[in-house]
């Protein structure tokens, strides 16, 4: 497939690249989902909030904290 | 083929993620509870407001270990995820390099641009630093930090790949370098100022607080970029497009 320029043929150990087209899909797809779990990490009923309540910020406070995100 | 690829190297970015976060949870457990401990009983003497100072849903016990760990190995598994897709875009793009080396240059890259330089602006504050009026100001330029540092860094990267052939590879590495610090410092001159550290506040206790998760932060890239160098150079082994005889049964994969 996609063909580095100027192959030596030989053991070179740099790995082929993948065509941007392959990657794409998941990248939308998976990279959405992993936001989505940062964001629940991160800053859920803390500056904006899907569920009410402080449960989800209670629960992932500490780690909230000791991760970097402003938290209270 | 090359799909199946990609979702091998995204299931084994989650799993070194999750290795790197328990690593990371050590460290968060050993050297920054203590700081966050400190700094919730310097909060309740000051007859705090905090949601989890008066009467908490979830007890400090559950807060600073279940709790604890939930935060940092679903961070772990996420950005392991987010790390492998990225890493499906550097390889073989990034230069001559290996799928190991590949795997820690990235870690790095994403441990200076996704902490290190929005550190360096908004510093990680433990309880009791903050007002809570200003939350929603403060993660808005948190998150705007963060974007903007990764952009200068992907930047940065192209910049010094089209520099290459024409100045060479160090001087075109020293040009991008010194692109990325200057358009770091006009992010950080440009993006407001944020103080929030009340009086009294122990100094030695916001050092101790903020050191610790550069601890955390180091700890779990470093071992996510040599786990996941690991697991993707086996993934990669096989190499479809090199071998085209022997690639019928890739036998040494696991999974
Ligand atoms: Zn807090």
């Amino acid at each position: 497939m996609a063909q580095s320029i100027a192959q030596p043929t030989s053991t070179t150990a740099v790995p082929a690249t993948l065509p941007i087209g392959v990657i794409a899909p998941w990248a939308f797809f998976f990279g959405l989902l992993m936001l989505v779990l940062l964001y629940f990490v991160g800053a859920e009923q803390g500056a904006t909030a899907i569920f009410s309540g402080t449960g989800v910020h209670e629960w992932v406070h500490d780690g909230r904290h000791l991760l970097g995100f402003p938290c209270h | 083929m090359n799909s199946a690829t990609v979702r091998h190297l995204l299931v084994r970015g989650m799993l070194a993620g999750l290795a790197a976060g328990v690593a990371a949870l050590l460290v968060a457990y050993f050297l920054g509870e203590p700081s966050v401990r400190g700094a919730i009983d310097f909060e309740k003497a000051k007859a705090a407001h905090h949601g989890g100072g008066d009467d908490p849903l979830v007890s400090r016990a559950l807060q600073s270990t279940a709790g604890l760990s939930t935060g940092i190995l679903v961070y772990g598994v996420a950005f392991g995820g987010i790390a492998a897709l990225a890493y499906c875009f550097a390889l073989g793009r990034i230069g001559r390099f290996g799928p190991r080396a590949s795997a820690l240059l990235l870690a790095a890259a994403v441990l200076v641009a996704v902490y290190l330089v929005p550190f360096l602006k908004y510093p990680a504050n433990p309880p009791a630093v903050g007002n809570p009026d200003t939350l929603q100001e403060r993660t808005a330029l948190y998150f705007l930090m963060i974007v903007l540092s990764v952009l200068i860094a992907v930047a940065t990267v192209i910049l010094g790949k089209r520099l290459a052939p024409r100045l060479g590879t160090w001087n075109a590495t020293v040009a991008a370098g010194a692109f990325f610090v200057l358009a770091v410092g006009l992010a950080f001159v440009f993006l407001p100022a944020q103080d929030n550290t009340p009086a009294g506040f122990p100094a030695t206790l916001l050092w101790d607080f903020r050191l610790a998760t550069l601890a955390v932060q180091s700890t779990l890239w470093t071992v996510f970029g040599l786990v996941f160098g690991v697991l993707a150079e086996r993934a990669l082994a096989p190499a479809p497009a090199e071998r085209p005889e022997t690639s019928a049964s890739p036998a040494p994969v696991a999974g």
